[in-house]
């Protein structure tokens, strides 16, 4: 039988309608916000095309830069947490009896079978002042007092304070460490699960810890794993809207907003469009310092 | 011509080796689940510097002993003594042992010598001794010019070798190596085969290996370690595993076998006499007690084909050849005799302008040395 892919109309049947598809809904639409990204703002908040940097030089004044560069922060820190996290979760799945392997992997996607606002509300009842963590910590601090009460102190705790969790920087990073822990054990499981055992009963066998065998062993053999899983994370962070917008203060307010907000109440679609590209080309240069490291790891590895 | 020597008395066998244990097995069962025991009590002594092989068809048992011996694996019941230590509750990476893995498990982003030195490095060995040992170690497998090299930069065969030095820079008391030759090609196993027995006889230290190969086990090991189902079948040197079979599952899983089931009739002159169908009376030499049904057994290549009855007290039966196989250095004659049982021979192509006249269909007589026949009662 004859090649289905050296039959000319298989291919244009298969091709056509996706291909047509992206061009249409995605490289149009693209192209349209990167031209606008060089156009200037009417005085009535519509978009003139023009060709002008003034956009992308706005972005680096100072009240911008810091956005972007808080953005960084909080995706740099998000990441180092979920790794943290993420990569004994995935090693402990990856080596857990395949009994029982499916039955965990399940529980790391559970999440995505909600909407990602109800859950981010969730957080919202979790954090807020008369949320769940502070309730469980007056309960602690009524149960502290009445001990230092029976004790005949009872005034050493003063009265409780809740704490203040919401709204804040570190809301956002609890936010998205829920939110992107699932795309940074993934891959991280799919590498470890991959290792050959035998690499790490090797090291154990020449007298390594188990300490010792996850950095020296483990670790290196799952790098391509972890700089996937970080990719991922960083990249699906720095461009994060809702959850710094429902979590967030002041303090933390994310390129994705000041984007949100240039095509809504600010009504500055090209200024809007430069941000949107910034995060693009930031996105881009890190693909290709992965796509880089990749083909080192191809010609030390195999 | 070379001198013969006897390869073992008659007699019971006893698989046993004077020099002192290193290592003790005692009753060690593995149970994985309900009822599935991979070991199952088994008991063995493994002397100091001995070449020891644990060979066994896949699922015997074999490679879970190993493992328990490096502590990968922990006994169910039962005690394993290393070097007089016991080793319960004592963890891999602190028994006198280092393993060769069967997949080698050389680690891919270290070059040669970190590799090697690995073991050394973990344990805090200063950095001058470490570069000697090293060195040394690379010598001692001749991959002295290949310490930069990366593991992607070498073949299989280097691989291993590279794995052998890794264990062997540890200076351990036992080697253990998880069926080493079974990833080289044929060639390329048999002179690491001559290498291994080498390098052990350099080191001294003792060497355990698991192969489910028979050539390997017997070329190499001094001893072998006969497994079926968990169980340990028979201990002894190759010569007398090969001669001296003790059951029917080791002959006909040590070589090539011709087994016939017969029943014993009586003893004569220190002679047993036993009938078996498609045979006259046979009478074996056997000092040990047997009756009712047994199995006599014999070596292909230790069958005579001839036109006519040999006569003498040998052995011997007709039969008609039903297949030729030319193998080189041998040829394989597979005959039948009137009641169609098969019976294979085994005929060394001894020079080269002549081979044995023979066709499929001919009729031959066989026949053999009485003492040449097995007595099998297990």
């Amino acid at each position: 039988m004859e090649d289905w892919r050296k039959n000319k109309l298989v291919f244009w049947i298969l091709y056509l309608p996706p291909t047509a598809w992206l061009v249409l809904f995605f490289t149009i639409p693209l192209a349209i916000v990167w031209v606008y990204s060089f156009g200037e703002r009417g005085p009535l908040g519509q978009t003139e095309i023009a060709i002008s940097f003034a956009n992308y030089i706005r972005s680096m004044e100072w009240t911008n830069l810091y956005i972007i560069l808080k953005s960084i922060w909080i995706a740099t820190v998000t990441t180092a947490i979920c790794l943290l996290i993420g990569f004994p979760l995935a090693m402990g799945i990856a080596f857990a009896s395949a009994r029982y392997r499916n039955v965990l992997l399940l529980l790391v996607i559970l999440p995505f079978w909600t909407n990602l606002l109800v859950r981010t509300y969730a957080w919202i009842a979790i954090l807020r002042t008369n949320g769940h963590v502070n309730w469980f910590l007056e309960w602690v601090h009524g149960l502290l007092a009445g001990v230092f009460g029976l004790l005949g102190m009872p005034d050493v705790l003063g009265t409780f304070e809740p704490l203040q969790l919401l709204y804040n920087q570190k809301a956002v990073i609890i936010g998205l460490v829920y939110v992107n822990l699932p795309f940074v054990v993934l891959p991280l499981y799919a590498t470890l699960e991959k290792l050959d055992k035998s690499f790490l009963e090797a090291s154990l066998d020449l007298g390594a810890g188990q300490w010792r065998t996850l950095f020296s062993v483990t670790a290196p053999l799952a790098w391509p794993g972890i700089v996937t899983a970080a990719m991922l994370c960083f990249i699906l962070s720095l461009g994060t809207y809702l959850t710094p917008d429902l979590l967030g203060g002041p303090d933390s307010v994310m390129i994705g907003n000041l984007i949100a907000q240039q095509f809504g109440p600010s009504r500055d679609w090209p200024f809007g469009s430069a941000l949107s590209f910034l995060l693009m080309y930031v996105t881009f240069i890190l693909l290709w310092i992965r796509a880089f490291a990749a083909r080192g790891e191809k010609g030390k590895l195999h | 011509m070379v001198q013969t020597r006897k390869v073992k008395a008659f007699g019971p066998d006893v698989g046993t080796d004077r020099r002192k244990p290193i290592i003790e097995i005692r009753n060690v069962v593995k149970a994985f689940g309900a009822g599935v025991r991979a070991v199952d009590d088994v008991s063995l002594d493994i002397g100091e510097g001995e070449f020891f092989a644990l060979l066994g068809p896949s699922g015997c048992g074999k490679t879970t002993l190993l493992r328990m011996l490096a502590g990968f694996e922990v006994p169910t019941s039962g005690d394993i003594m290393i070097a007089g230590e016991r080793m319960e509750g004592v963890n891999p990476n602190r028994r006198p042992v280092n393993m060769v893995f069967q997949s080698y498990a050389v680690f891919p982003h270290m070059n040669v010598e970190r590799n090697v030195g690995y073991g050394l490095r973990v344990t805090g060995v200063a950095e001058a001794e470490i570069k000697t040992r090293v060195a040394e170690a690379l010598s001692l497998v001749k991959l002295g010019e290949f310490g930069k090299r990366m593991p992607n930069q070498l073949s299989g065969g280097q691989r291993q070798r590279v794995a052998l030095a890794r264990a062997l820079v540890k200076h351990p008391k036992v080697l253990l190596l998880d069926e080493p030759l079974s990833a080289l090609d044929a060639k390329l196993r048999e002179a690491m085969q001559l290498e291994l027995v080498r390098l052990q006889k350099t080191v001294g230290i003792t060497f355990v290996i698991v192969t489910h190969d028979q050539d390997e086990a017997l070329s190499m090991a001094n001893r072998i370690a006969v497994m079926e189902k968990g169980k340990v079948r028979q201990v002894a040197p190759p010569a007398d595993l090969y001669e001296f079979p003790n059951s029917r599952f080791v002959a006909d899983f040590i070589g090539k076998m011709n087994l016939f089931e017969g029943r014993v009739s009586g003893v004569q002159n220190g002679n047993l006499q036993i009938d078996i169908k498609g045979l006259d009376r046979v009478a074996v030499p056997f000092t040990g007690s047997a009756s009712g049904n047994i199995a006599i057994a014999i070596r292909p290549e230790k069958v005579k084909l001839g036109q006519t009855d040999p006569g003498g007290d040998n052995v011997r039966l007709r039969g008609r050849v039903t297949e030729l196989a030319y193998y080189g250095n041998e040829s394989h004659v597979y005959l039948e005799n009137q009641t169609g049982m098969p019976i294979s021979v085994n005929l060394k192509n001894a020079t080269r302008t002549t081979l044995p006249s023979i066709s499929i269909g001919d009729e031959l007589w066989m026949s053999w040395a009485p003492t040449d026949t097995l007595v099998l009662t297990e």
